[in-house]
Formats: structure tokens, C-alpha cells, sequence
């Protein structure tokens, strides 16, 4: 069926944001997988609210959005202060909290 | 009646504004902004306690249904003592709607008054309580915010936001706004030029506004939002300067301190929720249900102690009392008013609410001696005997308070209802008072409170010396001060409780704190203000905004007494025996038995007596010399050397506390060694410098002989795991990342198989 094919897409959009968000070293791309992960569950929540009939999947996914966007420039914020701090945003080198 | 909402809503507006517009303003621009505010409140807040007294007076049969919003909604759910549990589900509500005040909701909570104002005209969900013969039901409006899942009877579990309005609401809402009008008043002076003083004006009207919200709150939910903003607002204005590390420890102190005992409410409300049958969250649903007489007295019990968790956190009770006293790093003013008269009664007031659920599950009317009686009175009594050792003045204050809040939780552990709300309120009053004495005081000795670099100051400040010594007396309990009355119900109130004398013990610790109160209360009015000043500033009597309010408050702290008084001296003015009593103490759902006491000549007399002598005692140490013998006995003699020791580590409880910790951490370590050992053997590799710094921490505390036993047996495995769990935390973000989603993964996959299994 159609549910599938959607929960498929779910599927791989957010294996290629958690695969972004875990290798990628640029602190751009990091917040861009974590709306990749965001986007596959508004797709599985728009998904299975069609094919159970209720808006309540809808509205959901309603929430995430402005939420990410919210998400988004507060991460741009801090990325653009990481990198007035140290002239760079190599998310690896960001390691002072180690025990 | 039906719009108290405006009240919390018009604080929550003078917090934006201030916010928003406060930094462009001058200083008298943004302390005008709250000052109107809380005066507009004050004065609305009258108006509803006149209401209040009207309903209550108003004797003729079939009292109109009050209800709020559109008529045709209307549904009186709670009519007689029968009500039907189940709440009709809101269905007008539609699902934009929800959502849009569930948005309004998470944004920023405050907006829920503003969000009440479309609301109530579109689909209220609007019930009053009819109840013709005799008792005064309370006000209550509530409208639906979402509507979830299903409860027990198959309809939707609406979550409610409403209003609840009666005697105990309406005296805290005049109490509440009165008191921060005075603190807003006295701060303009006290926070003059400070460095922040936007954000003081701002977060002090976001206080008040969670105060007012918390107390007319109609179910738990609601309270508990109302309780938690009241605790974020209490941890921003201790940490006010927050450029000193000590008063930043202070604020997170106090905030962690509350965590542990919120956690007991959320799960109190969570466990009372689902104990009267999954429905509601109602503060009237819940009474009805724990006196209806078939609730299940064990669930009740196990609510009402998580309950009581959180209230003695809230309200400074024996165990959790820690915080309160450093909280008085926070500016004066603010102790005034959370510290002291508002914020730390939030948890009295929640026994209060819900005293169905306490009586009920407690069997507070039975014989027995049960933990909220014996924890108020152990508070009363570790609260007074620590003041004594306490060079500073705010401290003194600060426990002066927990002592006071045990006053009360222990007049409603032992039944007497009226005893302790009628507490709550004189002693906002005179406390109130005398932290902001403390702070006109420090004012004056460039901002010390250090009671040795003080003394001789009541010629220098004979306004704040005549309202300090006025509300000394208030809190000592001597005739005729407020403090005197209240304290005397509670004393009376334990000594006539039901089961044949088993409150006499609370009686016994009553009435030695009551000594004590007035040893140490004249201990430090005599350091402060007699003798020879012994600190290098200028004192001078502080500004009018300043000694005004400390002049009103004295007032309140000399004639509130009155308004229950037991005897019908006062008839010609209006107010007769018990008015107190009469109006607030609410009729409708109510246990029936409540212990009211009449006025006992003996209790009275004895009490008094030994306020006098505890003052007349310190009085007499300090300011004649007397027993000049005593002076020293700390240094030479042993016993009281060592007593003198443990009041003044606080009864070693926050060591306990580090040790706790400590102890957790070695635990914790300890089962994790196991883990390593058994699965990923390879990365324990000998222990490295950061496990000797454990081992000495760990060290210390066995030296200490706090903790001593767990932590040796633990010590070593500590050391080892502590170096191997070193090399897990990289501080790499994304190895974090990927510790997080590969176990769960790892516990998706269980599930899987666990479904399967079960499926299968």
C-alpha cells in the first residue's frame, strides 16, 4: 500500500540524518540531519494520520515544524558563537567537557 | 467572582511589559509598571474578599448558581453531596481550539488569564456548585485545554484550567497581593541603582502572578504549574547577584532541593489520579472522592505522602529544610516575600486544599500519632534551636520561618484546620515585616547582616526599631499581638485533638518552640538594636518608602488578631467570634470533624508566660549580664561544647546530604565495575590520577566518619571504574550521540523480540 512506500521514506530520511548528525563534522550539517530526522517523523506522523483517517497526525506534525524551526536558530546562534569564539565549527574539536 | 482569573492575568501582563519595555524606562518607570499592577490587584482582590463575606453572610435559601461564561453551557455537575464522578466531556471544544491554547500553554504559561479572556465567551465549560442548606460552596470555573486518552467511565479525560474560589483562595489572594505591593513599594528604595533592576521588577511580578495563579488554581494539574513557576521565580531572585559564587550555589541549592520533593507531588497527583477513578484532576473531584467513604485509605495514604514530599521541600520541612536559610542570599525584599510570607506557604496551602485527601489517608481525626503532626513538630523545634546559633540576622529570620512553617503543618497534622491557615496569615504579616526591618537595617549598616556589627542602632532607626520590636513580640506570641492568637489555636487546637491526648507530644514541642522563639527572637532584637554599636558605618534612619510599609505591616502585625477573636468583644465593629473562622473555613467537602478549640486560659497563660520568660531570659543575658557563668561554657565545657557544635553545622544534615551523594555515586560506580568486568573487559586498565582523586575525596568523608562503612567497601571499586568510565565521556557530542541511539536501537531490538515472544 501507499503507507508503505511513505514509512519507507520515514525510513531512510532518518537513517540519513542520524548518519549525518553522528559523522559529520560540520556543525551546519549537524543541525541539517537533525531536520532530516525531524521531517521522517512528520512524514510518519502525516502518514499514518491519512490512513487512520484522524487530523490528529496532522496536527502533530503542525507542532514539530514550528518547534524545528525554532530548534534551528537557536543551534545556528550557538554555531555562529562557537565560531566567533575559535574561527571554526569542526564540531569534533568541541570536547572541553571530557571527564 | 466568576473573573478572578484578571487577577493572575494583570501580573503576567506588568511582567511582559516590564520585560519588553523596562530597559527604555527609568527606574521609577519599571517599579510604576508592578507597583500599579499588584495595587490594581490588591484593590481587585478586596472586592472578591467583600464578595466572599457577602455569600457567606448571605443565609437565604438557594443561593444563585454562580457561573461563568455563557449561560446556555452551563452544567452543574456537583449538586448535593452524590455528585456523579464522571465530568462530561467537553465536546464544543474543538480541536484548532485546544491546540491553540495548548501552544498559548507551553509558550509561556502566563497567558493563560489572557487566553481566558477569548476563551470563557466561546466554549466554557461552566459548572457552579448548588448546595441550599447551609454549607457555602465554592466558585469554581474551569474551561477545557485539551482532551486526551480515555479515562475509567470511556469519555475523553478533559484537562481542565479554571478558577476555584473560597474562603482559604480569598484570604491568600488579600495576603498575597498585599504583601508584594509592600515589597514592590520597599524595593524601589532597597534596589535602588542596582545592576539588574529590571529583571528584580520583572521576575518579582512574575512571582506574584504564579502565586495568585497557584492559589485559585481548580485542579492539581493546574497547581502544579503554578507551584513550579513559583519555585523558577524563587531560584532566579536568590541567584539575583548571581557574580558571587556563593549566591549562585544558594539559588541552585534551593532549586535542586525542590526538585526532590516535586517529584513526590507529580507522583501524589499522578497516584490521587488515578485512585479516584481516572477522571479528573479536580481539587473538588479529589475531596469528594476521599470523603465519600469508599476510597481506598492506602492508595490515599501513599498520595498524601508524596504529597507531603513535595510540601516539605516547598515549605522547609524537617528533612528538606536546607535550602531555606541559604536562601537568604537573595535581596531582602525578596525574602519578604518568598521566603517568609508567600512562596514557602505554598506547601501549607496544599494540605489545606486537598485536607480531605490528608484526612482521609492520614486518619488525621483517629488516634493516631502520623508524620505530618510528628515532621511539623520536629520542624518547629530543629527550626527554633538552630536560630539560636545564627549570627546573622536574615538567618535567624530564615529559621525563625521554618520553625513558624512547622507551627503550621503541625496545627494541620493534629485537625486543627483554622488554627494553621489563621498562622499563615498573621505570620505573613509580622515575618514580612521583620525581613524587611532586616533589610532597612542593613541598609543602614552598608548592607551587612552580621548582628556582631550591629547594636545601639534604636536611637540611630527608631521607625524600623519600633515596628522590628512590635513584630518580635507578634512572633514571640504575646497578648494582644497577632502572632499570640494564632499560635495559642494551634497550642489549644493540639491540646484538645481527637484521640484521647495522642497529640499532647505536638502540644509539648509547641510549646518549647514557643520558648525558644522568644529566647532567640529577643537574642537577636537585643544584638541588633541595644548596646554599643559595633560596626564602622554611619547608620541613619532609612527613606519613607521604606519605613511605610514596615509601619502598615505592623499595624496588620498588632490588630489581625482580632478578626478571630474568641470572644464577641468586637461585635460593634462588625466582627464577631471566629469571623476568621466563620468565612474561611470552607463547609463543602469538608471532614466534619475538625478540631476547633475554645480558648484555653491555661494553654494561653502558660504560653505567654514563657514567651515573656524567653525574652526576659535573653533580655536579661545580654543586656544585665546575668549569669556571667554561662558565658564560655561552649569553650569549657565538653557536652555543651558539642551541642553548640552540632547547631551550628545544622545537625550535620548537609554533610548527610554530601554524603548521600557520595555514597550514591560509589554505588552507582560499583555496579558499573561489574558491567565492565563482565562485558567490556578491555578498557578497565589499572587505575590512573583521576582515581586517586576519588579515593581521597572518598577519603575524606570516611575520615569525616559520615558515610564510613558504604564507602570503604566501595572504595575501591570506585577508584577502578571511575578511571574507566574517565575515558568514556570524551565530551565529543556525537560519540555521545552515538552511545544514545545504538542503545536504542539495542532496546528496540529487545522489544521486538520481546513482542514476538509474547506474540507467539
Amino acid at each position: 500500500m501507499l503507507l508503505n512506500q511513505f514509512l519507507l521514506l520515514g525510513a531512510v530520511l532518518f537513517c540519513i540524518g542520524v548518519y549525518g548528525v553522528l559523522v559529520r563534522r560540520n556543525g551546519v550539517m549537524v543541525l541539517m540531519s537533525i531536520e532530516l530526522i525531524l521531517n521522517a517523523v512528520n512524514i510518519n506522523l502525516v502518514a499514518f494520520g491519512t490512513h487512520l483517517q484522524q487530523a490528529t497526525g496532522q496536527a502533530f506534525a503542525l507542532f514539530v515544524i514550528p518547534i524545528a524551526a525554532a530548534e534551528v536558530a537557536v543551534g545556528l546562534a550557538i554555531v555562529l558563537m562557537i565560531y566567533r569564539n575559535r574561527r571554526s565549527i569542526d564540531v569534533d574539536s568541541l570536547d572541553e567537557m571530557k571527564g | 467572582m466568576t473573573n478572578v482569573w484578571i487577577i493572575p492575568a494583570i501580573m503576567a501582563g506588568s511582567f511582559l511589559a516590564i520585560l519588553a519595555v523596562g530597559k527604555r524606562l527609568p527606574e521609577m518607570g519599571r517599579a510604576a509598571i508592578g507597583i500599579a499592577a499588584v495595587a490594581v490587584c490588591f484593590v481587585l482582590s478586596c472586592i472578591v474578599a467583600f464578595g466572599w463575606v457577602e455569600r457567606v453572610n448571605d443565609h437565604s435559601d438557594g443561593r444563585e448558581v454562580v457561573a461563568c461564561g455563557n449561560e446556555q453551557f452551563q452544567e452543574p455537575l456537583y449538586v448535593g453531596l452524590e455528585m456523579s464522578p464522571e465530568l462530561e466531556a467537553e465536546t464544543e471544544a474543538s480541536l484548532e481550539e485546544s491546540l491553540e491554547e495548548q501552544s498559548l500553554e507551553g509558550a509561556a504559561p502566563l497567558s493563560v488569564g489572557e487566553n481566558a479572556a477569548s476563551a470563557p465567551a466561546t466554549s466554557p465549560a461552566a459548572f457552579a456548585a448548588d448546595y441550599d442548606d447551609g454549607p457555602t460552596p465554592p466558585i469554581v470555573c474551569s474551561l477545557t485545554w485539551f482532551e486526551s486518552g480515555m479515562g475509567a467511565d470511556g469519555n475523553a479525560i478533559s484537562f481542565e484550567i479554571g478558577t476555584y474560589v473560597d474562603g482559604l483562595s480569598v484570604m491568600m489572594l488579600f495576603t498575597v497581593t498585599l504583601i508584594s505591593l509592600l515589597v514592590h513599594v520597599f524595593s524601589t528604595a532597597y534596589l535602588h541603582g542596582d545592576r539588574r533592576h529590571t529583571h528584580y521588577f520583572a521576575f518579582l511580578s512574575l512571582f506574584t502572578a504564579a502565586m495568585l495563579f497557584y492559589v485559585l488554581s481548580s485542579n492539581t494539574l493546574q497547581m502544579l504549574v503554578g507551584w513550579e513557576l513559583v519555585g523558577v521565580c524563587s531560584f532566579g531572585l536568590i541567584g539575583h547577584w548571581w557574580e558571587e559564587r556563593k549566591n549562585s550555589d544558594a539559588a541552585l541549592k534551593a532549586f535542586m532541593t525542590n526538585r526532590v520533593g516535586d517529584m513526590g507531588l507529580l507522583i501524589g497527583i499522578i497516584l490521587l489520579f488515578f485512585a479516584a477513578g481516572s477522571t479528573s484532576f479536580s481539587v473538588l473531584h479529589l475531596n469528594e472522592y476521599a470523603l465519600s467513604g469508599e476510597a481506598n485509605t492506602t492508595l490515599l495514604l501513599i498520595g498524601s505522602l508524596c504529597l507531603f514530599a513535595g510540601v516539605t521541600s516547598k515549605s522547609g520541612q524537617f528533612p528538606l529544610h536546607t535550602w531555606l536559610p541559604d536562601a537568604m542570599a537573595g535581596p531582602t525584599p525578596v525574602s519578604a516575600l518568598i521566603h517568609a510570607a508567600t512562596m514557602v506557604v505554598a506547601g501549607v496551602y496544599l494540605i489545606a486544599r486537598l485536607y480531605p485527601v490528608f484526612w482521609s489517608g492520614l486518619e488525621i481525626g483517629g488516634s493516631q500519632i502520623h508524620y505530618v503532626a510528628l515532621i511539623g513538630g520536629l520542624t518547629t523545634l530543629v527550626g527554633a534551636s538552630l536560630a539560636f546559633v545564627q549570627t546573622d540576622l536574615k538567618k535567624v529570620l530564615a529559621y525563625s520561618t521554618i520553625s513558624q512553617l512547622g507551627f503550621m503543618v503541625m496545627a494541620l497534622g493534629v485537625g486543627a484546620w483554622t488554627a494553621g491557615v489563621f498562622h499563615l496569615f498573621t505570620h505573613a504579616f509580622f515575618k514580612a515585616a521583620l525581613f524587611l526591618g532586616a533589610g532597612s537595617v542593613s541598609h543602614a549598616c552598608h548592607h551587612t547582616f552580621d548582628m556582631r556589627e550591629m547594636g545601639g542602632l534604636r536611637k540611630k532607626m527608631p521607625i524600623t526599631h519600633g515596628t522590628f520590636l512590635i513584630c518580635t513580640f507578634a512572633l514571640a506570641g504575646i497578648v494582644p499581638f497577632a502572632g499570640f492568637w494564632s499560635k495559642d489555636e494551634i497550642l489549644a487546637g493540639a491540646a484538645a485533638g481527637q484521640g484521647a491526648g495522642a497529640y499532647h507530644l505536638m502540644l509539648g514541642m509547641g510549646l518549647i518552640t514557643a520558648f525558644l522563639t522568644a529566647a532567640y527572637m529577643g537574642r537577636a532584637y537585643w544584638m541588633t538594636f541595644w548596646g554599643e554599636y559595633r560596626g564602622h558605618a554611619h547608620p541613619h534612619e532609612s527613606p519613607k518608602v521604606m519605613t511605610v510599609p514596615l509601619i502598615i505591616l505592623s499595624v496588620f502585625a498588632t490588630f489581625a488578631g482580632i478578626i478571630n477573636f474568641p470572644f464577641y468583644w468586637f461585635n460593634g465593629v462588625g466582627i464577631g467570634a471566629h469571623w476568621f473562622e466563620d468565612m474561611v473555613q470552607p463547609t463543602f467537602l469538608f471532614p466534619p470533624e475538625l478540631v476547633v478549640a475554645d480558648f484555653n486560659y491555661w494553654i494561653a497563660g502558660l504560653s505567654v508566660l514563657l514567651a515573656v520568660g524567653g525574652i526576659a531570659l535573653s533580655f536579661s543575658y545580654y543586656q544585665y549580664d546575668l549569669g556571667k557563668g554561662l558565658r564560655g561554657l561552649t569553650q569549657r565545657n565538653a557536652v555543651a561544647g558539642a551541642g553548640y557544635r552540632l547547631l551550628e553545622n545544622k545537625y550535620y544534615l548537609d554533610a548527610i546530604y554530601d554524603g548521600l551523594g557520595e555514597a550514591m555515586r560509589g554505588g552507582i560506580a560499583r555496579g558499573s565495575y561489574w558491567v565492565n568486568q563482565n562485558i567490556i573487559d578491555k578498557i578497565v586498565d589499572g587505575a590512573g590520577v583521576g582515581a586517586r582523586e576519588v579515593g581521597k575525596v572518598t577519603y575524606r568523608y570516611v575520615d569525616q566518619g559520615v558515610v564510613d562503612t558504604i564507602v570503604n567497601s566501595t572504595g575501591t571499586a570506585s577508584n577502578e571504574s571511575g578511571d574507566a568510565f574517565r575515558k568514556v565521556q570524551t565530551g565529543k557530542v556525537q560519540h555521545y550521540g552515538a552511545l544514545l541511539f545504538g542503545s536504542a536501537v539495542l532496546l528496540g531490538i529487545v522489544f521486538v523480540i520481546v513482542q514476538a515472544i509474547v506474540n507467539s
